[in-house]
């Protein structure tokens, strides 16, 4: 140790080299597992890629637009599975959007806030039902219980059911996103509505909601492609996962994109038949992780702006 | 004197005069009755829920409880099959995927938020995770199948409970980065100003300080993230876990780690899809089940969370 203080140099006062070394050190290793997370994502684009590839490769373009969606007979009919998709997934939003909304607006908007400090959480809570529990919901209750009272010749297995019970799923999802958008309403807004004699409801209605128009958007978008990857739902609820006749009727049952990679992950079509079966199932992955893409970067980029906005 | 002649009197008078009668605004009334409606909507349908499951599975759940929670698959009827392989499966899937998850999450959290904070690496990564974070879990199960069944089987022995567990572990990963992001920005930089002020390397102001404060609040995120494995099913049917008869053998508890395995929301899927109105029963029974534990450790870590809750 220097005995007087004009002998101090700078590199004294640095720290010993193990604690240094310590420090350098576990900087790389966090480094190293934020490479491993963007090291899943090109992992997943590689398996999806390159599987797909090989499917629409060997596959002949023609078995794409056919009657329906039989693999094991190569038959790969696409509309099939998307229309179904589609079809379920707008059901899902016809009943989550109104509720999920209604619930965001009273929780923002009217709740006394030991309610909203109750219901918040709850919403959480219902977030983490299991999907095959709403799956054997949509079978033993939605379908027998309800539908049936409406529809006389209503199949077992059908689209209304489980597009009802992916509905059911994606409330929270809806809500919460919802309520963010209005909460990041400033209420100076609010305030300035109700001192011009606004009722609340007009407040609500007229100011709030447009102002919060395009979370609410975001809330649909990034539900909508929740609905489109929900698998258990559908390939409990809906079946058909196997092999699916191209039809409309909501009343019957019908696969898609998620349910058939359910059916041939399973293996029943690995079994006998076309040695492509298999790989339509990273064929249609490559395909839902394309959608779900656009629609959650989509749904990203309208939240930025919103959170710029005010 | 007229009311009219202070300031504060003219004020009550127009209130008065403006403020409508109870009832009066039936619009008004009407859309917060609609909105409560729909709430009550959103959140009771968890109890219709559990009512109809345990209706359901009442003729299990009542007389014949504790052979179902110990006893394995069976196809020969639905009366002799249990879960025991399913909960077992599904707690030692939630192990592993705990092992690569929260490691790996918490890291790359603590990259993101203590180093990287505004670089183009880190806004690759944020990216990157939140596009993860939307990825539908059967895709997952396609990674799964061809990279941790198929490529690397050396390691994971194929269809195991560890290929299952790194399956969901890629899954939950996102989850787990965003809560800790969020929980070591809540912790104030005073904290880390006053102890690199007395000398602390970095390494010791995360250790030491940071990662102690976030603790609480990154361990409830980590739960809902297990919590939310827990119920997945759809990327374990593809990457192995049986669906039908399974069988341990004479396998130790160590080595089920690499046979053949099930979890229990994938027997539920199972049940399910048994023809017969007494497999129906099981599937609402093991429903039930799995209910109660998902919503046990999600309300849990949620109380927790809301109880621990800091304020700096």
């Amino acid at each position: 140790m220097p005995q007087d203080t004009s002998d101090l140099s700078v590199a004294d006062l640095r720290t010993s080299a193990s604690r240094r070394a310590w420090s350098a050190g576990a900087r790389w290793a966090f480094a190293l597992a934020a490479l491993a997370t963007v090291l899943v994502s090109a992992l997943i684009i590689w398996t999806v890629a390159s599987g797909a590839w090989t499917f629409i490769s060997q596959v002949a373009w023609g078995n794409l637009t056919e009657i329906g969606w039989f693999p094991r007979r190569g038959l790969f009919d696409l509309s099939t599975l998307l229309v179904n998709s589609a079809q379920i997934s707008i059901i899902a939003m016809l009943v989550a959007v109104p509720s999920g909304f209604g619930a965001a607006i009273y929780l923002s908007e009217y709740a006394h806030p030991k309610v909203r400090k109750v219901m918040k959480p709850t919403l959480e809570l219902l977030a983490s039902v299991p999907s095959v529990v709403l799956g054997v919901f949509a079978i033993s209750f939605i379908t027998p219980s309800i539908l049936t009272n409406f529809f006389d010749d209503i199949n077992f297995f059908n689209k209304l059911a489980a597009g009802i019970a992916v509905g059911l799923l994606v409330i929270p999802l809806i809500a919460s996103i919802a309520e963010d958008a209005l909460r990041a309403v400033p209420v100076a807004l609010r305030e300035a509505s109700s001192g011009l004699g606004a009722r609340k409801v007009t407040t609500s209605i007229r100011v709030v909601l447009p102002a919060a128009m395009s979370g609410l958007m975001a809330a649909i978008i990034v539900g909508f492609s929740r609905a489109i990857g929900e698998t258990m739902v559908v390939t409990i609820a809906s079946g058909g996962g196997d092999t699916s006749l191209f039809n409309l009727a909501l009343t019957e049952s019908g696969g898609t994109i998620t349910s058939a990679m359910a059916a041939l992950g399973l293996g029943t079509d690995q079994v006998a038949g076309n040695n492509l079966a298999f790989q339509s199932l990273y064929f249609l992955g490559a395909l839902l992780f394309a959608i779900t893409l656009v629609l959650n970067m989509l749904g990203d980029v309208i939240v930025r702006r919103l959170q710029n906005k005010y | 004197m007229s009311v009219l002649t202070t300031p504060a009197g003219i004020a009550t008078g127009a209130a008065d005069a403006l403020r409508r009668r109870p009832g009066a605004d039936v619009a008004g009334s009407a859309f917060k009755w609609l909105l409560i409606g729909a709430t009550v909507f959103a959140t009771g349908f968890l109890a219709v829920l559990l009512a109809v499951m345990i209706v359901d599975g009442w003729e299990v759940l009542s007389g014949n409880l504790w052979h179902f929670l110990t006893h394995g698959f069976s196809q020969r009827s639905a009366a002799e099959a249990g879960v025991w392989q399913g909960i077992l499966g599904s707690l030692q899937v939630a192990l592993v995927t705990g092992l690569f998850a929260v490691p790996t999450g918490v890291a790359t959290a603590i990259y993101l938020v203590e180093y990287a904070q505004g670089s183009r690496f880190a806004r690759i990564v944020e990216l990157n995770i939140r596009n993860l974070a939307g990825v539908p879990s059967i895709v997952y199960g396609l990674l799964g199948l061809a990279v941790f069944v198929q490529t690397i089987d050396g390691f994971t022995k194929g269809k195991t409970v560890i290929a299952g567990g790194m399956t969901l572990a890629a899954m939950v990963l996102p989850i787990v980065v965003i809560t800790s992001v969020e929980a070591l920005k809540a912790v104030p930089d005073s904290l880390r100003e006053a102890a690199y002020g007395v000398g602390a390397t970095k390494w010791e102001v995360l250790s030491r300080q940071v990662l102690p404060a976030a603790l609480s609040t990154i361990l409830t995120g980590t739960v809902l993230a297990l919590a939310r494995a827990l119920g997945e099913a759809a990327p374990l049917i593809l990457v192995g876990a049986a669906t039908g008869f399974m069988s341990f053998g004479d396998a130790n508890v160590f080595e089920t780690f690499t046979g053949p395995y099930t979890a229990l929301p994938v027997l539920i899927f199972n049940f399910a899809r048994q023809p017969g109105a007494d497999w129906g029963v099981n599937a609402a029974a093991a429903s039930v089940i799995i209910l109660v534990l998902v919503l046990a450790v999600n309300g849990l870590a949620i109380y927790l969370r809301n109880r621990f809750e800091k304020q700096w």
